[in-house]
């Protein structure tokens, strides 16, 4: 068996190759904002005491992220100042000198080796790889492919500047061990992760019950009905134990420098408007949208009056604050409710209905995307939480394979608009096809012997996005609306992509209550 | 997953690599006053835009010739028109005369490596997918590894989307030539060959086996029966197309004598700066650049390439086939390279060629070869601050390569075709330990070049040697080259009429 196995590791070895050289190819494009924020959080976190580190404000870009975060920049700057030492002076703003911008593109790639052990985890995982004759065909492969390569943390990481990669390593390595059965070693991970970054709270939820429903209680009734008799205490103890010591380890210090209310005010911000400055595409981006087509209606049939409309509502979409002119605003606490609602049935369901480690990450990927739909200013590089945890079930089931193959194209399209630059347009158009291609032919392969993943309506509406990219990238800039409705292209973009993504939330809770179909492995064994 | 999809994601790649490596700088950015080679393919634009034809090659007033004067075949005239015309409809201030001199923009840059790029996926790419996917022999999926990997070749890609130069379209239009041949369309193949030597007269290094391959094929269908006809007709295709591409040039005798005299420029000595041919690395031993007279060098060099060529050529023309016509591409365009005079360090992608198309049959060698020809352009490389995607686009090519291809484990004397020659000559190999000592030289060779990378770049050199390294990296690439091409003759000259499997047509 020594050489099956030697022929796993080369190929998932050059696929990392494959795609890291890629990432090194990138290091000379465009970056955003985003690179002076986490060049601000190096040079914070490495001359200032932990006291100052969520007071500092020199720089608009202060520092918003959970304590982990700031010791992951701590420890990053560390090896900064042998790169370039003024990079971590607080009062350089926006410092980028050949040297900063070589070790910033280095940390994010070799953080990334988080990512591509959690990805060699996960490919253990997924069942179905029995087939050595074809190495290009078995699931494992097209897993590998689908996350290390994914274009959404391609472009977003490595041209846009994040990192995502190393967080979302933490998390797919918090599932695979969930899968593996090692759920204190998973809940550990997810309780880093969330002193990482917060916005892994929205899938807390899914945590939270599949930990006590299937790890907690031990064993269930014949009949499936609960039995609480075997509630395991112990369990529960260590998960607190383990939970609660990170947490401890992550925010005591700060409590102890009674400094709790201002690290909570910067992690939660709510000053920020319902949407971010490109609209996410989301329920608020459908929403918004009907509220301007709604006013402008109003206006042509004169039952509104121009003058009393709130002045930013005719150019919204670039402004942060948007006024609803028609429709009643929004406050966050309708989005948490909006969002505790749109994911309560996926958790109610694998309480009662629990699939295991697989329905676990099903009800992950609904509460990515509840949040996403429902949230307060919510990112679209958000979308990615649900597109990578969902491409471990694509690869299994015929069913997720399809909501995978919507999801992820409209997802991605959506992110095209954080790259606006020129030179950047050729990359990103290439990277899109590579992977959409290589989804569609390599999914299709992999569940051959059924019929098309996704029906007539479905891949009309996701051919849709080509003369919409067309529309708006390539013909909108040459014609005179460009200069007087500048916002015209996002907000097309993210209501034609809004639709895609909350179709595929309701197919995903279509296949959580009724049970995915694994009826290829059967045949193909 | 089906053949159309695993070529669309090979193209994909080599695309993306494409446009990546040009995000970087490119030859002679911001160094003024004659900047680089970007500069004279922008300044062909605004001459050709702006002058009438005949005074294109000639210095006037309007022309200055030592200011990157057109040096190249109308062809490449017309192509800068063409870009010229587009140019005009973005900015017109990009070629305006004499105004747009060292013009430099980022929108300007990207419009300049789209023109590129744009080429690329015109000519070369096709051109490279046909012939994998229908000429190459082997499975399918060594038809994507050939793919995948010619089209990741990292020396074309550094110079074009990188450095600045249009090699993909005279490349491309030779590679086109080839496949003409190789599917026995042998007027269009010889159409498309006389497009490439009318872009770029470095194509002369591929002319000779196109010449030999189709007298040969004449020869053998018989020169007074089929035979002559086809040559006619061949003949007749070369000479109208030539005529076709130099038609605004030839009305007037001045005009044909001033173009080729732009085309050869014989005063410009036997080398320039630092190439990996004989002569250059001749010459840190023996001047001779300064001992001999131009006239002597000239011969020398025209002598010595002759000889270079004459075996490959004689055995092409007694055994024209596509097996041999690709291994008498390579010997000829290495002769050239090495012996002949004024080359170029880019002018090894000429050779580079004909090794892409020898990547199915003999992995190990091929790989080597572009490898080591990538590096040989390290010097220039590094002047236009492109060692970075140097290093990145060399390291995947020879990982990519040796792996898809398993290269290093076909090593032995049969899979490096040497076997016709050592039953000739007697020698009798212990094969476990021919194949150890190719393994042994191939990664010596590998981390000398490494070595000498990374000494190039990091490496101040001592005072009294300026050129060190530049000098070291031709001199061991040049050993490289000289090697090489005794390897591929002896392939092509010793394979036997028995052993014919390889035979297209």
């Amino acid at each position: 068996m020594a050489a099956p196995r030697d022929g796993t590791l080369s190929w998932f070895l050059a696929l990392t190759l494959g795609v890291s050289l890629i990432k090194f190819l990138l290091i000379k494009a465009y970056h955003s904002t985003d690179f002076e924020v986490h060049r601000n959080w190096l040079a914070i976190t490495h001359s200032l005491p932990v006291s100052k580190w969520y007071f500092e404000e020199t720089s608009e870009w202060t520092l918003d992220y959970p304590p982990f975060f700031a010791w992951f920049e701590y420890g990053l700057s560390h090896i900064a100042k042998y790169f370039d030492e003024e990079m971590l002076v607080v009062q350089n703003l926006t410092y980028a000198s050949p040297a900063t911008i070589l070790f910033q593109r280095l940390s994010v790639i070799f953080t990334d080796l988080v990512f591509v052990y959690a990805v060699k985890e996960c490919c253990k995982c997924v069942q179905g790889g029995k087939r050595p004759r074809d190495i290009l065909g078995s699931p494992s492969f097209v897993l590998a492919v689908l996350l290390l390569w994914n274009f959404g943390l391609l472009i977003v990481d490595h041209i846009h500047f994040q990192y995502n990669g190393f967080l979302f390593g933490v998390f797919l390595l918090s599932v695979a061990r969930h899968f593996q059965g090692r759920h204190l070693e998973g809940a550990f991970l997810f309780a880093v992760l969330l002193n990482l970054k917060h916005i892994y709270l929205y899938i807390a939820p899914a945590y939270g019950i599949y930990l006590l429903r299937s790890f907690c209680l031990i064993q269930d009734n014949s009949d499936g009905s609960l039995k609480w008799r075997n509630f395991s205490f112990i369990r529960l103890a260590a998960l607190g134990i383990i939970v609660c010591s990170v947490f401890a380890l992550s925010f005591g210090p700060f409590l102890a420098l009674d400094q709790l209310p201002q690290v909570l005010s910067r992690l939660f911000p709510f000053k920020r408007g319902l949407c971010h400055a490109y609209w996410a595409p989301n329920f608020w981006a459908l929403y918004n949208a009907a509220d301007k087509a709604l006013s402008v209606l109003g206006i042509k049939l004169k039952l509104l009056d121009v003058a009393k409309l709130p002045k930013a509502s005719m150019t919204g979409g670039l402004v942060q604050e948007f006024q609803h002119s028609v429709l009643p605003s929004v406050s966050p606490l309708i989005t948490l409710i909006c969002t505790l609602i749109s994911v309560s049935p996926a958790l109610f369901s694998i309480w009662h209905r629990p699939c295991g480690a697989r329905g676990f990450l099903r009800c992950c990927v609904i509460c990515a995307l509840g949040s996403f739909l429902f949230g307060w200013h919510v990112h679209e590089k958000a979308i990615l939480m649900a597109i990578l945890p969902l491409s471990i079930l694509a690869v299994e089931s015929k069913d997720d394979a399809g909501v995978f193959l919507i999801l992820a194209t409209t997802g991605h399209l959506s992110l095209f608009p954080l790259l606006f630059t020129t030179p950047e347009f050729p990359i990103k158009i290439l990277l899109m096809l590579l992977f959409t291609l290589y989804s569609f032919t390599s999914l299709k392969r992999l569940f051959r012997p059924e019929c098309c993943l996704i029906n007539t309506v479905e891949s009309v509406y996701l051919s849709g996005l080509i003369p919409l990219e067309i529309f708006c990238e390539l013909i909108y800039p040459l014609t005179s609306w460009q200069q007087t409705f500048p916002f015209i292209p996002l907000l097309l973009t993210s209501v034609y992509c809004a639709f895609g993504i909350i179709y595929s939330f309701f197919r995903l809770y279509g296949i959580l209550l009724r049970g995915p179909r694994y009826t290829t492995k059967r045949k193909s064994h | 997953m089906e053949t159309w999809a695993v070529a669309s994601i090979c193209v994909l790649l080599g695309l993306t690599a494409r446009w990546t490596v040009s995000l970087n700088s490119y030859s002679g950015a911001s160094k003024a006053p004659m900047f680089g080679d970007y500069e004279a393919q922008r300044h062909w634009q605004e001459v050709t835009f702006n002058l009438p034809v005949r005074q294109w090659y000639f210095n006037t007033t309007d022309n200055d010739l030592k200011y990157w004067g057109l040096d190249y075949p109308p062809l490449t005239a017309f192509h800068s028109l063409l870009c010229a015309h587009i140019a005009n409809l973005i900015n017109p201030d990009w070629i305006e005369l004499h105004k747009s001199r060292g013009y430099e923009s980022p929108a300007h840059k990207f419009f300049m490596r789209a023109t590129v790029i744009f080429a690329d996926v015109l000519i070369y790419i096709p051109a490279v997918v046909v012939y994998c996917l229908y000429l190459a022999q082997g499975s399918s999926k060594t038809k994507s590894s050939a793919l995948l990997c010619i089209l990741l070749y990292p020396g074309l890609i550094l110079i074009d989307n990188g450095h600045f130069q249009y090699n993909s379209v005279s490349l491309g239009l030779a590679l086109w030539g080839v496949l003409g041949l190789g599917c026995g369309h042998d007027l269009l193949g010889s159409l498309a060959f006389t497009l490439a030597l009318s872009y770029k007269q470095m194509e002369l290094y591929h002319a000779l086996p196109f010449f030999w391959y189709l007298l040969g094929k004449c020869g053998k269908l018989g020169l007074t029966g089929k035979g002559l006809i086809l040559l006619v007709k061949i003949s007749l295709t070369v000479l109208v197309s030539f005529a076709l591409c130099w038609l605004p040039f030839l009305f007037d005798p001045q005009q044909t004598l001033q173009v080729i005299h732009r085309l050869f420029p014989m005063a410009r000595g036997l080398f320039e700066d630092k190439v990996a041919n004989v002569w250059c690395s001749l010459n840190i031993l023996v001047k001779i650049k300064t001992l001999l007279s131009v006239d002597t060098q000239i011969y020398l060099s025209f002598g010595t390439t002759l000889l270079a060529v004459l075996p490959s050529s004689i055995k092409l023309l007694m055994k024209p086939t596509f097996w041999q016509f690709r291994l008498a591409l390579m010997n000829s365009s290495l002769a050239f390279f090495l012996f002949s005079f004024q080359v170029h360090e880019k002018s090894i992608l000429l050779a580079a060629l004909p090794a892409c198309l020898l990547l199915n049959e003999l992995p190990l060698m091929s790989v080597w070869f572009l490898h080591t020809s990538t590096f040989s352009m390290l010097p220039l490389l590094l002047k236009d601050n492109l060692f970075q995607p140097y290093i990145i686009t060399s390291l995947g090519f020879i990982v990519f390569s040796l792996y898809l291809f398993s290269a290093v484990d076909r090593s032995s004397v049969d899979d490096l075709r040497l076997g016709p020659c050592c039953r000739l000559t007697g020698t009798n190999f212990l094969w476990f330990s021919f194949s150890t000592v190719v393994k042994l030289q191939f990664a010596l060779s590998v981390l000398t070049m490494a070595g000498l990378s990374f000494m190039s770049a990091a490496l101040e050199p001592p005072a009294k040697l300026p050129d060190l390294f530049p000098v070291l990296v031709s001199a061991c690439a040049c050993v490289h080259f000289l090697g090489f091409l005794l390897y591929f003759n002896l392939v092509q000259l010793t394979e036997s009429p028995r052993s014919d499997k390889k035979k297209i047509n």
